[in-house]
């Protein structure tokens, strides 16, 4: 019965998007509609001495200036400003509050006028005047303030001893810089103001939901005063994940002036909100003469502002991921005067990983050891952190499919040994690690007589893939043709769903979509077992399932009654239900899904230009349910590692603790030139432990040891072992 | 700060032909043509993603040739004939880039998308690209940070009738 499932189905939203139809949240028109353009902070720290906005009130067109000093009511306590996701220690940033400068770029003013036009060029005539004071802005300056988080990781046996008399040691720091999302779409929120005084906010957000609890909170509103309603949103990458400082301008705006109202964010004032925390990596390895771990240490020491502790697990991954009887962990923050950073796709595993991965690198070659080799040495069939066994782990498969698939074997180990022509070529291979999680989501399925449902939930599709996944279990379940399902995601008004985010919500939609469908399934029965002669009489419901528009006995299709037959039958035109999904607690496994990421780089001798020519990506990762997004997934991920791996860096000028490449031409992303050919491979992982059906998620794994395996790669090509990320060509210059 | 109301104030009548319908607007003269589109003539499928050309998002046909819109002030096109995403289809049917591109899942997110699209058209009128290497190169100046590229590029192939 699984006609959809599992298949290479198209996007249901895909004529929306190739037709210009799908609306993002600064497209949403309203009737006399304002705009408003944000001033920026031009300090890191310090405060507002003096802020004069006369001469932007002069301007036609322009109905106010907003300021911390003329704003609307905002809420005074940090719980109120606590999002979701928000970081449990510290104090959340509140955009107009009062005259504190917290960070270079934070918002200090809203000009809004009539058009966009007029808000902008207006903007540029509020004067600013500060009291700047000390600060800092440099994590590897900084580095001896470093403060060890809470919760330390429990240290197995001695890794110091073990260290200190391994057969093979290697220790080194990896370097990750800042990195910012990026989205292709600009933050924007437009605000539509009804006569009633109430709300409806179009915002560019992970989570409906959560922007609509928070904005009830800092606003103090009733849950009836907002909506939050975000259908299309252009890439997000986690940097939608807490509500972000123009969703709270343009909520102040709309109150001030009681209109609606629109804030775009420029791509450089995009720079001022949440981004992946440079982090220094620490990585000591110890081996034996054959080849076994016997000691692992990793220390992460990142970056958090001064105001919010933002901690992620970059130390986990080691501590789980191979077989090593010493191991100590510990992660620390350095506190700068920077906006708190965020998640950031495969947050803490795409730092942590490359680090352990580049560094197992570096101890295959000491070892004289295959890198593949290395790993499988190593392999553990348990999570070694909570030495739990795995719901399934197919990581073996991954090596052994990705290899083979690359032509691993033809790799001759030595360094530059490998050419085409005027290149040197590196072939070099990593593991990927993420969780498989799963998060409380309730579904809402109306099925009408005619054979048609709509499937409604507050979760959102950030490009993921979300709404076709949806129709698809929804199809299957429901017996009905996919063209048959409508499905509306992203309106906080419906039923609820978490963000979307740590890629749990394929199977976590999806499941509670299987329970929604099965109390929709029980009421057709209730109906169908009425009808006089009615195959179905006294049918349990376990023994029924919906198929080709019909209620029918499992295991006998032709004992069967129209949807249509049943609900005419019982006077119904509709069935509407709606059912919350929890998953059941499962202490006795770890959830994992896994990688094999093996890359080809082509290294221009004379001039050190660095091309990935080749990544294969083998992911185990449950089942797939649609192998044609799920392949794009993959892909991304991958072309997200060779960013991270060769381009991407957020450029601080430590003096004036000022972002200097705030902008997608100076800041790089891979373009289309940059990405060859990457073959996906998905190995079959049957789980029959994680959920009903077997789904793990596939958004955060894609990205996860591939910068590592570039890094490797390029060692492999040159004999240059870069651990500054990202390896540009002028490191590999001397 | 002399008269700043005056240096606001002074509008311009534009002629533009956007996908086959003619338009007369009032701009003031730094209006650049992608906010013209968005903004006063509600034609939201062209993206704004970067303002500065950057990006590629705000790709439209100007006179059949591709152009960033937001590199060129509405003014400037007085008289021009513009094609923007919601013009590629005919009478409801897909034009061949945009199913393919729906075959291919040659997007995620869609933001980039019909920067991408009408690239893509103005790509197959230039005729330059022969090879896949020459669709890469053609097609960098409209990122997508989704990652979409290699399908981008399998989705144009189809549209040139390439295997």
């Amino acid at each position: 019965m699984n006609a959809y499932v599992g298949t290479p189905t198209s996007r249901v939203d895909g004529r929306a998007k190739v037709t210009g139809a799908a609306k993002y949240a600064g497209e949403f028109p309203a009737d006399g509609l304002l705009h408003g353009f944000v001033v920026e902070a031009s300090i890191p720290c310090g405060r507002i001495a003096r802020l004069d906005t006369s001469t932007a009130l002069q301007v036609e067109g322009v109905l106010d200036v907003l300021t911390h000093a003329n704003r609307p009511p905002l809420a005074d306590k940090d719980d109120s400003w606590k999002d979701e996701v928000a970081p449990e220690e510290g104090s959340p940033f509140r955009p107009l509050y009062d005259d504190t400068i917290k960070f270079n770029g934070q918002p200090i003013a809203l000009v809004v006028a009539e058009d966009w036009e007029t808000a902008k060029f207006a903007a540029t005539l509020v004067r600013v005047e500060y009291e700047q004071h000390g600060f800092a802005t440099d994590l590897e300056g900084e580095r001896s303030n470093a403060a060890e988080k809470d919760k330390p990781h429990k240290p197995r046996g001695d890794a110091v001893a073990a260290l200190a008399g391994a057969y093979v040691r290697h220790e080194a720091d990896y370097v990750i810089p800042t990195e910012h999302h990026n989205p292709m779409e600009l933050y924007a929120t437009t605000a539509v103001w009804d006569s009633n005084g109430k709300l409806t906010i179009y915002d560019k957000t992970q989570g409906v939901q959560n922007v609509h609890k928070f904005l009830c909170g800092v606003f103090d509103k009733k849950p009836d005063d907002i909506r939050v309603v975000s259908p299309y949103v252009g890439g997000a990458f986690g940097s939608g994940l807490r509500p972000q400082y123009q969703v709270v301008l343009a909520t102040l705006g709309a109150l001030a002036l009681k209109r609606s109202i629109r804030v775009v964010l420029t791509r450089q004032q995009m720079y001022g909100l949440g981004y992946r925390p440079m982090t220094i990596e620490r990585v000591a390895l110890g081996a034996k003469s054959d080849g076994t771990l016997d000691a692992v240490t990793h220390e992460a020491i990142a970056v958090t502002s001064r105001y919010e502790d933002f901690a992620r697990n970059d130390t986990g991954w080691a501590e789980q991921l191979y077989k090593s009887p010493n191991s100590r962990f510990a992660h620390k923050l350095v506190h700068l005067d920077v906006s708190t950073p965020c998640d950031m796709r495969a947050p803490g595993a795409a730092s942590g990983v490359c680090a352990l991965e580049c560094a197992m690198d570096e101890l295959a070659v000491a070892l004289k050891l295959d890198p593949v080799e290395l790993r499988l040495k190593c392999y553990s069939d348990r999570d070694q952190s909570e030495n739990l066994p795995y719901t399934s782990k197919q990581l073996r498969e991954c090596y052994a499919r990705g290899a083979d698939a690359f032509g691993w074997s033809r790799r001759n180990p030595v360094p530059r040994s490998m050419r085409d022509g005027k290149e040197l070529v590196g072939w070099g291979m990593a593991t990927g690690v993420w969780e498989a999680l799963q998060m409380p989501v309730a579904v809402r399925i109306a099925l009408t007589s005619n054979g048609h449902a709509e499937v409604s939930c507050a979760a959102s599709d950030i490009g993921t893939g979300t709404y076709t996944i949806v129709a698809q279990v929804a199809a299957d379940a429901l017996g009905l043709p996919i063209e048959n399902i409508s499905v509306r995601l992203a309106d906080s008004t419906l039923p609820q769903a978490p963000v979307e985010g740590g890629s749990w919500m394929a199977a976590s939609s999806a499941h509670a979509v299987l329970v929604a469908a099965e109390e929709v399934r029980k009421e057709v029965l209730g109906l169908a077992g009425k009808i006089p002669g009615s195959p179905l009489a006294g049918a349990e419901l376990v023994d029924t399932v919906l198929t080709d528009g019909s209620i029918a006995n499992a295991s006998d299709n032709s004992r069967a009654v129209s949807i249509a037959d049943a609900m005419r039958h019982g006077g119904v035109e509709r069935i509407e239900k709606e059912k919350l999904n929890q998953f059941g607690e499962d202490k006795k496994h770890a959830r994992n899904t896994h990688s094999a990421v093996f890359a080809e780089v082509k290294v221009d001798e004379e001039l050190d230009v660095i091309r990935v020519t080749r990544v294969v990506s083998a992911v185990a990762a449950g089942r797939i349910l649609n192998t044609k997004t799920g392949r794009s997934q993959i892909m991304g991920g991958v072309v997200w590692g060779i960013g991270m791996a060769l381009q991407e860096e957020t450029v601080m000028d430590h003096r004036f603790g000022r972002i200097m490449n705030a902008n997608i031409a100076e800041y790089h992303i891979p373009v289309n030139a940059d990405v060859h050919d990457i073959d996906v491979i998905f190995v079959d992982e049957p789980d029959a432990h994680i959920n009903a059906l077997g789904i793990k998620g596939l958004g955060e794994i894609g990205i996860v040891g591939v910068p590592a395996a570039i890094a490797n790669a390029v060692y492999h090509a040159t004999g240059k072992r870069i651990r500054r990320f990202p390896i540009t060509l002028d490191k590999l210059l001397d | 700060m002399g008269d700043v109301t005056h240096q606001i104030s002074e509008r311009i009548p534009i002629h533009l032909v956007v996908n086959g319908v003619s338009h007369t607007l009032d701009l003031v003269p730094w209006t650049t043509l992608l906010d013209a589109l968005r903004d006063h003539l509600a034609l939201s499928g062209t993206k704004k993603g970067c303002d500065h050309g950057q990006c590629g998002a705000c790709t439209v046909l100007v006179d059949g040739r591709r152009i960033n819109s937001c590199l060129t002030l509405a003014v400037m096109n007085d008289g021009a004939k513009i094609t923007t995403i919601e013009g590629l289809a005919n009478d409801g049917a897909l034009h061949p880039l945009q199913q393919a591109f729906i075959d291919h899942d040659a997007f995620q997110c869609g933001y980039c998308t019909p920067g991408q699209i009408c690239s893509a058209a103005g790509l197959l009128v230039e005729g330059r690209a022969k090879d896949t290497d020459e669709i890469r190169e053609l097609m960098s100046g409209n990122l997508c940070r989704c990652g979409a590229y290699p399908n981008i590029v399998a989705a144009i192939q189809q549209a040139m009738g390439q295997p």
